[in-house]
């Protein structure tokens, strides 16, 4: 493709998705609650923003359920993974496929599916709506991710270095941990950090699942953005967003030396 | 391995999917068929009917979304794929972070910029121009907000297929004669067709799902299928045997629609 095009349409795609975002930080830094009239630069929405007890906790209910439920979902899908590798060729099937229901599947239904689930738990044995039944649905709708990020790692890890380690002297279990389990480990930590992610920026299914008593993040955005966002969320959301560009940058130039030094490395062995 | 033990690590997400994916789905079904005092019915399916044109308002935005995020998507990922491999990473990077941000900030970022005295109008009286009155509260504006949120999902599968197009592929190709055009339609679509698919699904199925980007910049009036089924479950038309029915009828409609398109898919593959 022509150069110059390329890169003004880039340049457009770039601009019309940050856009909305540019808004979003500039407006944090306003005088005033208005999102279209600009009054004066300030930090007052930056300090108020760690005295709103709602933000606040509702920031902390979303990270401990996030960590929680990832936590969880990795242990329960790594395991998971282990075991549905080594199936027969039939109940696999089965298995991977009613995996990929929570994946293809609306996330309005997995939401209102799961609440209907819970309502009859309630009903049955008073159940509780809050954290628990929060908990349990993100675990439902990321194990399979972590399922499906582990699985490759399984298929291309070496079926003799198992047995290897066996006839070595290990145990089953020993030779689980310390040849299978590091072998996979690059997609047990993928897995982990989607549902991290995920977790953190469920909305749908929370908001079927919360009950009343316990509002994570996006619920409280949700509930502001039928009145009025407060600013205090837009300086929140600037900082996320300044946390997450500084890791990425920072990741990125590590993958860069990686890579230069991997060059060097392999001119030094052809030479 | 593939030991007894090894096998029975599976057991516990079995029990877990059984408990937290079958019997749900179940429970919708369950509900969708049965009256308040448990009865048989088909009244609930039966009344689904009444919300056809909401369905099709639905599927028709979802279709138009879709179309644009490929139409936008597949030159974007196309030209992504072949830069420089720094370039590359720097880019997608670029693409995923926006993602970051909660999708309801960023879509009432999106009100606050369509809105009549919002600022995409304060900028366009700058020069004298609009103001334009009618850009929030209407069906484009919810196919900008499906647009604006689901694009990365288009992007990310159709790039991961295009990075593996050789080089060496697309100059043959020009080598004996295809011009630009049909380099791309007989190279890189056919090519691409996997990541075609999986990016179609990635964005029609949240599309045509959604509830809560209508509610934002369609202003309650353009009610979609998720609305509806929302008000069903928590909102004041509490009624979880007909939200299940209707439930019902959009998971059909979603699987339909993807078994379709991937018969579609391919007989594309074998025609290559």
């Amino acid at each position: 493709m022509k150069k110059p095009f390329s890169k003004i349409y880039i340049s457009l795609i770039l601009m019309f998705l940050y856009i909305p975002i540019f808004v979003l930080i500039v407006f944090s830094f306003n005088v005033s609650k208005s999102r279209a009239n600009w009054t004066g630069f300030t930090f007052d929405w930056y300090i108020k923003l760690f005295h709103n007890r709602q933000i606040m906790s509702a920031l902390l209910n979303t990270v401990i359920v996030a960590i929680f439920s990832s936590v969880l979902a990795t242990l329960l899908g790594t395991a998971a993974a282990v075991g549905i590798h080594f199936m027969k060729k039939a109940p696999k099937a089965i298995v991977m496929n009613i995996t990929y229901i929570p994946i293809i599947n609306p996330e309005i239904i997995t939401g209102v599916s799961l609440m209907l689930l819970f309502r009859i738990f309630s009903d049955a044995f008073g159940f509780k709506f809050g954290f628990l039944s929060l908990i349990l649905a993100h675990i439902t709708f990321n194990v399979p991710y972590v399922i499906y990020s582990v699985m490759p790692k399984l298929r291309q890890m070496n079926p003799y270095l198992l047995e290897a380690a066996r006839d070595l002297g290990c145990n089953e279990r020993q030779a689980f941990f310390k040849v299978a389990v590091p072998e996979i480990l690059p997609g047990i930590i993928s897995g982990f950090l989607m549902a991290l992610t995920f977790s953190i920026d469920d909305f749908v299914v929370s908001y079927f699942t919360s009950g009343t008593s316990v509002e994570t993040l996006p619920i409280t955005i949700a509930a502001m953005t039928r009145k009025k966002v407060s600013p205090e969320i837009n300086a929140l959301s600037a900082i996320i967003f300044i946390v997450v560009l500084g890791i990425l940058i920072i990741k990125n130039i590590i993958d860069g030396k990686n890579a230069k030094k991997e060059a060097k490395n392999n001119r030094a062995v052809s030479f | 391995m593939g030991s007894f033990k090894t096998k029975l690590m599976a057991s516990p997400y079995i029990i877990w999917m059984a408990i937290f994916i079958i019997v749900p789905l179940c429970l919708v079904i369950g509900f969708a068929f049965t009256t308040k005092d448990g009865k048989f019915t088909i009244e609930n399916i039966a009344i689904t009917t009444e919300y056809v044109p909401v369905l099709l308002r639905s599927m028709w935005l979802a279709v138009i979304s879709t179309a644009i995020c490929l139409l936008l998507g597949f030159p974007l990922s196309f030209i992504i794929s072949r830069l420089m491999p720094n370039k590359q990473g720097m880019l997608l990077t670029l693409l995923i972070l926006p993602m970051w941000i909660n999708f309801l900030l960023r879509t009432y970022a999106w009100m606050t910029l369509l809105e009549s005295n919002g600022l995409i109008n304060k900028f366009l009286g700058l020069f004298g121009i609009g103001p334009f009155d009618n850009m929030l509260n209407n069906q484009g504006a919810i196919v900008l907000g499906m647009v604006y949120n689901y694009l990365p999902f288009m992007i990310l599968p159709l790039y991961s297929v295009m990075t593996k197009i050789d080089e060496s592929v697309i100059e043959a190709a020009q080598d004996l004669g295809a011009n630009y055009i049909k380099v791309i339609f007989k190279v890189v679509v056919p090519l691409s067709i996997q990541g075609i698919y999986t990016g179609v699904t990635m964005v029609f199925v949240p599309s045509i799902s959604t509830f809560i980007i209508s509610r934002m910049l369609g202003g309650g009036s353009n009610d979609l299928i998720g609305d509806i089924i929302e008000q069903q479950f928590l909102g004041n038309s509490y009624n979880p045997h007909l939200g299940s029915a209707l439930a019902l009828v959009l998971m059909v409609i979603v699987l339909l629609v993807m078994s379709l398109f991937n018969q579609f898919g391919n007989e594309e593959n074998i025609a290559v």
